[in-house]
């Protein structure tokens, strides 16, 4: 049984087993390896990627779920919110290993797509769920207040 | 900026060559034979040697210069320090600075400070790296301005190299458009090197070369490597560190669709499959009978109580000062403590992985190596190939800690393994699940320390008594060498150099053996040592109604490295002034890898119990810090990283199975609970030294000792967590 959906932007079809996650489909599939695998259990968010516009963790869903819904990983992240993010990631260099912060930005850019300007209470409660063991939540914090400040403005 | 004069001196043995690369341009290296890692910046003699061997930068015709990096960039900001100097040294700008991670070659890429052997550890890659780096863009430099004097008709003295040009008076070259010229320059016998105080990159901002890949998902890891034909590999791994398994039925995995084959190798049994998904499922379907006979069958806790049994028994000294037993016999009081810590996992975000393929007169491997040339001597055992038949390609990895710098070179054995042992010789990609990273072992060992110390009727410190039971790191692996006289110093790392006046002073071990594996994890021995030794002296400080930052003054006299950042710690932190009910402030002063670091932690604890950690004010003596920013976050991670094992990390086991699984159990910070961090570098001139692992021991007694400040508690064991909960 084959499954259709809109993968950043385009419509795609795979034959995977229903109940592969999609999280391998993404990786494996159609080779969008931005997305992480990290725990397989929903725990660490690096796995994270949008689901009709919600961050979703996508090790723990089978691929049939996604039948008929918008899709969008890292790779095709677009809009002023995410271009927001990510220079705002880029100007505190948020990063250290790297490895979760795909994860984090989608959540990150998911958050301010719904609340223009977080509090520090909505970003413990939307990026609670994203682990960086290189500890970089400081900086993390820091630049989705800065990139809500340029979403902002423009 | 305060540091020393240049005055490097090159040995007259120093000879250069350069390889001309054709249109790519040229290509210098040096490596420098002396391993005197506390050499001050700038000072005292340097031996270097360059030779066409030795590969480090490549100064292409488009003006891009790539920096050839020999160690593993697993967050640490390695590839960013190093293309740093050379940009420095070179007069580069640093929009042209590219890198590329080295082959496996220790002839040409080993670290300076570990022998003949290319790996990252220790906090050393920039410290080691300093002045070889130095002196290879120098010489690039400087045949650059031969290449435009010669070009320009003019003296090579009325030249510079300035933001990727060769200036002299109206003239200028870009770097690019001299490289052929300068490939064919003779080299130059003494390269001169910039005097610090004209440093215009080096000590200011420079943003993270690998920021821009890590945030639109293009940065390639291991597990994102594809080869043509490539399979995955699952292992089923034996129950019990130590178990073997005596018969596999693998018909029911086979069965499955897409499970292609299954091997059996040393460390367990492989399912090979299309995706990881399939290779996964195979392996739940395996059935295995696993021979426990030779395994580890304690629970945790009774390692526990085996360790403690030693205890009361002298260990093997590692220091002693005067006369401790006479003088704790003769005290006015005495005060005794036994600190315990738990088995630690590393848990970096990237699983352990690797990617190994058969090549015609090897095995060519992808992998987050951190130990090349260890990893590259074992799987050419497992291949029975020369070493040189063995191609790494070094990539990022996610997170490290210690990890990937294992003895036994872990998943690159596997993954050999697995390589080798299909019927069809196919590519192939291992990856670890969560699950087999958290119960997979080489944790951070458990230890026990038990200090005795002892107060004139002054006040004053009289002896100090401290022995450590753990486990070693370095025994039955090809790190023995560093074992001396029965001792492992990463064991007693951080306690025998106590750096504290106090006359009479003991440290002693006892190595237990447990068949848990371990390994360095963040910081090594410092992670206990640490927290043991500052926390009991603020008992101490306490007991004798001294000020802890006071107490740590009138001990440090006359070492102003650990003055420094101990008092800008205290002045930043607001030490002495007056806190709110519930309020806890407390102070912790160590020193790791060359470093000198103080922090101080604020604490509050609820009318209920609950613990929340407010802020952490740090204190950084890094010698020069290359690139302030990368300092910066390796502090905070480095704090957040023992601040997460203080809280609530540690592995258990019951009967020899370990209990922890995955993120649900094991359970590192989160972002809620992450402080507020202050970060101060105290520059105080000296070489630059590690920032890597450094951050990470003060945190957890700096954290017990604002509880301590706020409670009256003491916290003997980790996690703190276990204990308020327990206590």
């Amino acid at each position: 049984m084959s499954v259709k959906f809109s993968l950043n932007g385009a419509t795609v079809e795979t034959d995977a087993p229903a109940d592969k996650p999609l999280l391998w489909v993404l990786r494996e599939d159609f080779g969008k390896t931005g997305t992480k695998f990290g725990c397989g259990i929903a725990q660490c968010g690096a796995c994270t990627v949008h689901i009709d516009g919600n961050a979703t963790r996508s090790c723990v869903l089978p691929v049939s779920a996604v039948a008929g819904r918008t899709v969008t990983t890292i790779e095709g992240l677009t809009g002023t919110t995410a271009q927001a993010v990510q220079s705002a990631w880029r100007a505190l260099d948020v990063v250290q290993c790297g490895y979760c912060q795909s994860g984090q930005i989608m959540s990150a850019t998911a958050l301010l797509s719904k609340t223009p300007a977080p509090s520090d209470e909505d970003i413990d409660r939307q990026m609670g769920g994203n682990l960086c063991r290189c500890a970089t939540y400081h900086r993390i914090r820091a630049a989705i207040h800065q990139a809500a400040g340029r979403s902002e403005d423009a | 900026m305060a540091m020393r004069s240049t005055d490097v001196r090159f040995s007259r043995r120093r000879f250069i060559q350069v390889v001309s690369l054709g249109t790519a341009g040229f290509a210098v290296g040096c490596s420098d034979t002396t391993t005197n890692s506390t050499a001050p910046a700038n000072t005292g003699a340097a031996t270097v040697t360059l030779s066409d061997l030795n590969t480090f930068i490549r100064i292409g015709s488009d003006n891009a210069i790539t920096v050839v990096i020999k160690h593993l960039d697993k967050g640490q900001g390695t590839t960013t320090g190093l293309a740093a100097i050379v940009a420095e040294e070179l007069g580069a700008d640093w929009s042209q600075m590219r890198t590329e991670f080295a082959p496996a070659d220790a002839t040409r890429y080993n670290n300076l400070f570990f022998g003949p052997t290319q790996g990252t550890g220790g906090s050393t890659s920039i410290a080691n790296s300093w002045m070889q780096l130095r002196s290879a863009a120098a010489a690039a430099r400087d045949m650059l301005r031969a290449a435009a004097a010669e070009r320009w008709q003019v003296d090579m003295a009325t030249t510079r190299a300035e933001g990727g040009q060769i200036l002299a008076g109206d003239k200028q070259a870009t770097f690019g458009e001299l490289a052929a010229v300068a490939s064919a320059q003779q080299a130059p016998t003494e390269p001169s090197l910039k005097d610090p105080t004209e440093f215009t990159l080096l000590g200011t901002h420079l943003p993270r070369l690998d920021s821009a890949a890590k945030t639109d998902g293009s940065q390639q890891f291991t597990i994102d490597i594809t080869r043509p034909g490539m399979r995955i590999a699952a292992i089923a791994r034996p129950p019990r560190f130590g178990s073997r398994a005596t018969r596999v039925d693998a018909e029911a995995a086979l069965a499955i669709p897409g499970v292609e084959e299954v091997v059996e190798i040393p460390r367990g049994v492989a399912v090979l499959a299309d995706s990881y998904y399939t290779a996964n499922k195979g392996r739940q379907a395996l059935t295995i009978d696993w021979d426990d006979s030779a395994a580890e069958t304690r629970g945790s806790e009774q390692i526990r109580r085996d360790f403690r049994s030693y205890l009361d028994k002298p260990g093997i000294v590692t220091r002693e000062d005067g006369d401790p037993s006479t003088a704790i016999a003769n005290a006015a009081t005495t005060i005794t403590t036994d600190f315990e810590f738990p088995f630690l996992a590393h848990t970096p975000m990237e699983p352990l992985d690797c990617v190994a393929e058969v090549s015609a007169n090897g095995v060519e491997i992808w992998a987050g190596s951190q130990l090349q040339t260890v990893d590259q001597a074992i799987a050419a055992t497992i291949a029975g190939v020369d070493p040189a038949n063995i191609k790494i390609h070094t990539q990022y990895a996610g997170g490290s800690f210690g990890r990937r710098a294992t003895p036994d070179a872990d998943v690159v054995a596997e993954a050999v393994s697995i390589a080798l042992a299909q019927t069809d010789k196919r590519p192939v990609k291992v990856i670890w699940s969560r699950e087999d990273d958290v119960t997979g072992g080489r944790y951070r060992p458990m230890a026990i320390h038990r200090i005795t110390g002892s107060l004139d009727a002054d006040g004053t410190i009289s002896a100090w008594d401290q022995r450590i039971v753990s486990q070693s790191i370095a025994k039955g692996t090809p790190f023995e060498a560093m074992m001396e006289n029965g001792i492992d110093p990463s064991a007693v790392e951080g306690a025998r150099e106590l750096p504290y006046a106090i006359p009479n002073l003991r440290v002693d071990l006892h190595l237990a053996d447990t068949g848990v594996p371990v390994l360095w994890w963040r910081s090594v021995g410092h992670t206990h040592t640490a927290y043991a030794t500052e926390v009991f002296l603020d008992q101490l400080a306490r007991e004798a109604g001294h000020d802890p930052v006071e107490l740590r003054r009138r001990l440090l006299l006359g070492q102003p490295r650990f003055l420094g950042v101990l008092n800008k710690a205290a002045e930043a932190a607001g030490w002495g002034e007056p806190l709110a009910t519930g309020q806890g402030r407390g102070i912790a002063l160590h020193k790791s890898f060359n470093s000198y670091v103080a922090q101080v932690v604020d604490v509050t604890i609820s009318p209920s119990g609950e613990l929340n950690v407010d802020r952490v004010v740090c204190a950084v003596d890094c010698g020069f810090a290359l690139t302030p920013d990368v300092v910066k976050a390796q502090m905070e991670g480095g704090i957040g990283y023992g601040l997460s094992a203080a809280l609530r990390e540690a592995i258990t086991l019951t009967d020899g199975v370990v209990d922890q699984k995955n993120f649900d159990t094991y359970r590192p910070l989160r972002i809620h609970e992450m402080p507020a961090i202050d970060v101060h570098i105290v520059n105080s001139g000296e070489a630059p030294t590690g920032v890597g692992e450094p951050g990470t021991p003060p945190v957890a007694p700096a954290l017990a000792n604002a509880i301590a400040a706020a409670t009256g508690q003491v916290v003997t064991a980790l996690p703190i967590a276990a204990q308020i909960r327990d206590g």
